[in-house]
């Protein structure tokens, strides 16, 4: 018994063998650090959100959400500006990148799209009420070129958050379909060409298929961004109206009703919202074709 | 459609038609920020009646910037040092060693970029208050951490991986220790990968607006969340005074955008979770 | 549907020119080719092939020239519309495609009946002998075989004329030249009219009917393989197919068509190409392989290096003036040794000494 235990190699070398040693351990703080931030209180919001304030019932608070219109209605209206913002980005930004991708001064161009990402949505939000307000330039030239007779309602409604939430989401879409369209090897659409495939047959039977995958992962992360909007449904639309959308009633019930418990249970919701969103699309995924984009290999 | 070269040139004309039309609206929006703030009284008209810099001056005092850029500068100074500590050595464990539960530390990885950060920033702010952590500098420092970090590991872990294990054995051949690998071989190495990541870490914890807003009390307010509140208290202060804030904070980012440029492609910015 | 004639009889490319900014990958390129002929584009990296291809397949617009197949222009026209097949450096496979659905992309762009189509796809995978495998995606394929979709990709809509832009490049040694018996095989068999862009002469020798070469943009020499490996036009030309013995020297008699040059101590004779008179500087070109030591041979060399290559010994030897010459011998030649260089007159050849130097 003790001959059997001796002829192993020691704990250490058994471990490293499995490829645990001083190397990995590096990521041990890394790790520590997003369960205790991350994991634990997404957790403690669980936990939280099934202890409502005055010790009911689990479900409470899910209840309470489910029943009222101007709780359970941001849902619908998150999902009324998040969705057709994100499929517009999306779609959007197909045919500008594939044309883009042969620009020459591409860096120009990406570097002024990167600029809305870096100015962040609370900037946006008060230039686009500047520049769109009833006073504003877009309504001046609208009306000095007789577009309109008098100045159009842009801000604070459900346009005014449509568009900031469009100009803050669309850089990051389109850099990301740039990313994907470039990765895609340019001699296969010139083999589509001289096999005969015109312009609309190479985009729909090569490069479709290719990006859709990517499309896809692009989808769900622009939907991340616009799910979560909060400051422009505040400062540009109706936040009261059209545009309550749900981290404006998660934000309410934290810090104006100090309800932590509800808050919590909004987040949970939203999180399985967002989850759902994202399972439907990458689920519809499997049936495309994923894999390297170059020509095969080689 | 695509036969006819006609329909051709138009479809490509306006797509350009589209991205100028985007660009120049964007554009005239900063303009329009920038041209507020240096405006002595603009109403009904195509430009202010006069221009002036006092608007600088009201701002700095009214919004106390000094307090509110210095604090903007020790959280975005701390979390871009501990998430670029804490990111590149987990990087580097992730890019050079397969073990058991890989996969599953990926994903753990992954999932503060993947969902929203109201999310969890609500039952997060919660937990610092309790913790005696609410409304300080070092909970807004904690609760930034939450997505750079994960960030720097996703964009350090191909850039390790592009270097070649076999120059760091021929530095342990030559008989380098793991510290003396670490400072003269891989840091100079990767010296340009994480320049490039930190500087986007940089750029995005200065507009990161919903987990400061959460976690924040108002002695810890950075810029960003200062312009929300004057933003959303638009009436209380004068507008060209907001704006005037406003391009105080354009200023930071896009300096260190600037920056950034020089070392990154501006698709890196975003293209993060492609490799994954 | 696909635009030009099937029944052409000669190609033509006319003055066709194509330039980058200030950089002329195509100078004034002219050229004819007949049907069912194989023709190789041979030339250094650079030297425009790839380009004169493109420009072919419609994928470059050219700056200058025209591309005529009888009395059709073609090159305004448009790479889908030209219905010739190309096959590409990476084989270019769809990769989210079958085989089989990658082989039948140009029949079905065409708007064939299914029928048809898997009847043309079955009998061009039968040629390129991969039956077997049409259902799997270009990804789980070896090199070779991605290689034989892609020709079959290409010939399976019985083009007018075939691009191959070298194709073999990818593969190793002994792939390559199985591939490139196979191509040689299947251009027999289908009987198409193919231009073939390579920088390895045997690839060139060995495939074509005729080889253009190029170098810097321009058609240096348009011959049979045999005519290109025994008697190149130029200097150059004569480097690029291996004769990499180029001395200048200075000429000392001229008879008909031969001509004597002056090398140390002595005269060698070789074959002139072009006109030169006594007293002019000539460049002289030997291959490696026609300079051997023998009886009376008029260059005296001690030797450098030798290495045994199989059958013969190479070696680099320099004569008294310090000009290194590459030569090979039969028998094992020992460093130091001082050796009498020879070769047959037929294979020295002797150019006209030209303002432009010989690529390095």
């Amino acid at each position: 018994m003790q001959m059997m235990i001796e002829d192993k190699p020691p704990l250490r070398l058994r471990l490293a063998a499995m490829g645990f040693d001083s190397v990995t351990l590096l990521a041990l703080p890394a790790v520590l650090f997003v369960l205790a931030l991350f994991v634990y209180p997404f957790i403690y919001g669980l936990i939280l959100s099934v202890e409502p304030k005055d010790g009911a019932v689990w479900y409470t608070n899910y209840q309470a959400f489910f029943s009222d219109p101007f709780l359970y209605g941001t849902i619908g209206k998150t999902l009324r500006l998040a969705a057709p913002v994100t499929a517009l980005c999306v779609v959007i930004s197909i045919p500008i990148a594939l044309r883009v991708r042969w620009m020459r001064h591409q860096r120009l161009l990406t570097t002024i799209l990167v600029l809305p990402i870096t100015l962040g949505t609370v900037l946006i939000a008060e230039g686009l009420l500047n520049y769109m307000g009833p006073q504003g330039w877009l309504n001046r030239t609208l009306i000095t070129i007789g577009l309109i007779s008098g100045p159009l309602q842009l801000v604070h409604n459900y346009w005014g958050a449509f568009l900031g939430l469009f100009i803050s989401i669309f850089p990051f879409t389109f850099l990301l379909t740039l990313s994907y369209v470039t990765g895609i090897e340019p001699a296969l659409e010139q083999a589509a060409s001289t096999l005969g495939a015109r312009p609309w047959a190479r985009f729909r039977h090569i490069l479709l298929p290719l990006l859709a995958q990517g499309l896809a992962v692009n989808f769900c992360l622009s939907f991340v961004q616009a799910f979560s909007v909060f400051p422009t449904a505040v400062l540009l639309g109706a936040p009261a109206g059209s545009t309550r959308v749900i981290s404006i009633a998660a934000y309410t019930a934290a810090y104006e009703a100090y309800d932590y418990s509800l808050a919590s249970t909004i987040a949970m919701i939203m999180a399985a919202v967002q989850l759902v969103v994202v399972a439907i699309i990458l689920s519809s995924r499997g049936l495309l074709y994923r894999g390297p984009m170059g020509g095969a290999k080689g | 459609m695509d036969r006819n070269p006609l329909a051709l040139r138009l479809w490509t004309t306006s797509i350009w038609v589209l991205v100028g039309f985007f660009i120049v609206n964007l554009l005239a929006m900063i303009a329009s920020v920038v041209v507020n703030s240096f405006g002595t009284r603009w109403f009904n008209t195509w430009l202010p009646a006069g221009f002036t810099t006092k608007w600088y001056a009201s701002a700095w005092l009214e919004f106390q910037l000094d307090d509110i850029l210095i604090v903007t500068f020790q959280v975005v100074g701390a979390v871009v040092l501990l998430s670029g500590l804490l990111g590149v050595l987990g990087a580097y464990a992730l890019a050079r060693r397969e073990f058991p539960g890989k996969r599953l530390v990926m994903l753990l990885i992954l999932l503060p970029l993947l969902v929203p950060p109201i999310t969890f920033g609500i039952p997060l702010a919660t937990l610092l208050y309790q913790l005696g952590l609410g409304s300080s500098i070092a909970g807004v420092i904690l609760a930034n951490l939450v997505p750079t970090v994960p960030f720097v590991i996703l964009v350090m872990i191909p850039f390790i991986e592009q270097i070649d294990p076999r120059v760091e054995a021929a530095a342990r051949v030559f008989g380098a220790s793991p510290r003396q690998l670490f400072v003269h071989v891989l840091v100079p190495m990767l010296a340009p990968g994480i320049l490039a990541a930190l500087l986007m870490v940089l750029v995005r914890t200065i507009a990161m607006f919903e987990l400061t807003f959460f976690t924040a009390g108002p002695s810890s307010q950075t810029l960003v969340v200062a312009l929300y509140y004057a933003v959303y208290a638009a009436g209380v202060r004068a507008g060209q005074s907001i704006d005037a804030m406003a391009v105080i904070y354009m200023a930071t980012t896009l300096i260190w955008l600037l920056i950034a440029l020089r070392f990154v492609n501006p698709t890196q910015l975003v293209t993060r979770v492609k490799k994954s | 549907m696909t635009g030009v004639s099937h029944d052409f009889r000669k190609l033509r490319l006319d003055c066709v020119s194509r330039s980058f900014g200030l950089h002329n990958a195509l100078r004034d390129v002219s050229l004819e080719v007949a049907r069912g002929e194989f023709i190789a584009l041979l030339g250094p990296s650079g030297c425009g092939k790839s380009t004169a291809l493109n420009c072919l397949a419609g994928l470059l617009p050219l700056t200058g020239g025209g591309i005529w197949l009888d009395d059709t222009r073609i090159d305004r026209l448009k790479p889908e519309e030209r219905g010739f097949g190309m096959v590409f450096q990476n084989y270019a496979l769809f990769p989210h495609m079958s085989v089989e659905k990658n082989v039948g992309f140009g029949l079905r762009m065409q708007g064939r009946g299914k029928a048809e189509i898997d009847g043309k796809v079955a009998a061009a995978l039968n040629l390129v002998r991969l039956d077997d495998q049409r259902h799997k995606l270009p990804g789980q394929l070896s090199g070779g075989q991605q290689q034989r979709v892609a020709i079959a990709r290409a010939i399976v809509i019985e083009p007018s004329l075939v691009l191959m832009d070298e194709p073999l490049s990818n593969l190793d040694a002994k792939l390559r030249l199985e591939m490139r018996a196979e191509i040689r095989r299947i251009h027999n068999l289908v009987g198409s009219t193919t231009i073939y862009v390579t920088h390895d002469q045997d690839e060139a020798l060995s495939l074509a009917d005729r080889i253009v070469v190029m170098r810097d943009g321009m058609v240096r020499q348009v011959g049979r393989p045999d005519e290109l490996y025994g008697r190149p036009s130029h200097a150059d030309v004569a480097e690029f197919m291996g004769y990499r013995n180029l001395l200048r020297l200075s000429v000392t008699a001229v008879t008909e068509g031969m001509a004597e040059v002056r090398i140390e101590q002595a005269n060698l004779r070789g074959s002139l190409i072009g006109a030169a008179r006594t007293g002019d500087i000539a460049i002289v070109a030997i291959r490696p392989d026609d300079l051997t030591p023998r009886i009376g041979g008029p260059i005296r060399a001690t030797v450098n290096s030798a290495e045994y290559r199989g059958r013969d010994f190479y070696g680099i030897a320099s004569t008294g003036s310090g000009q290194e010459l590459f030569f090979r011998s039969e028998y094992r030649v020992a460093v130091g040794e001082v050796l009498d260089l020879g070769a047959d007159p037929q294979r020295v050849l002797v150019y006209p000494g030209e303002a432009r130097p010989p690529v390095s």
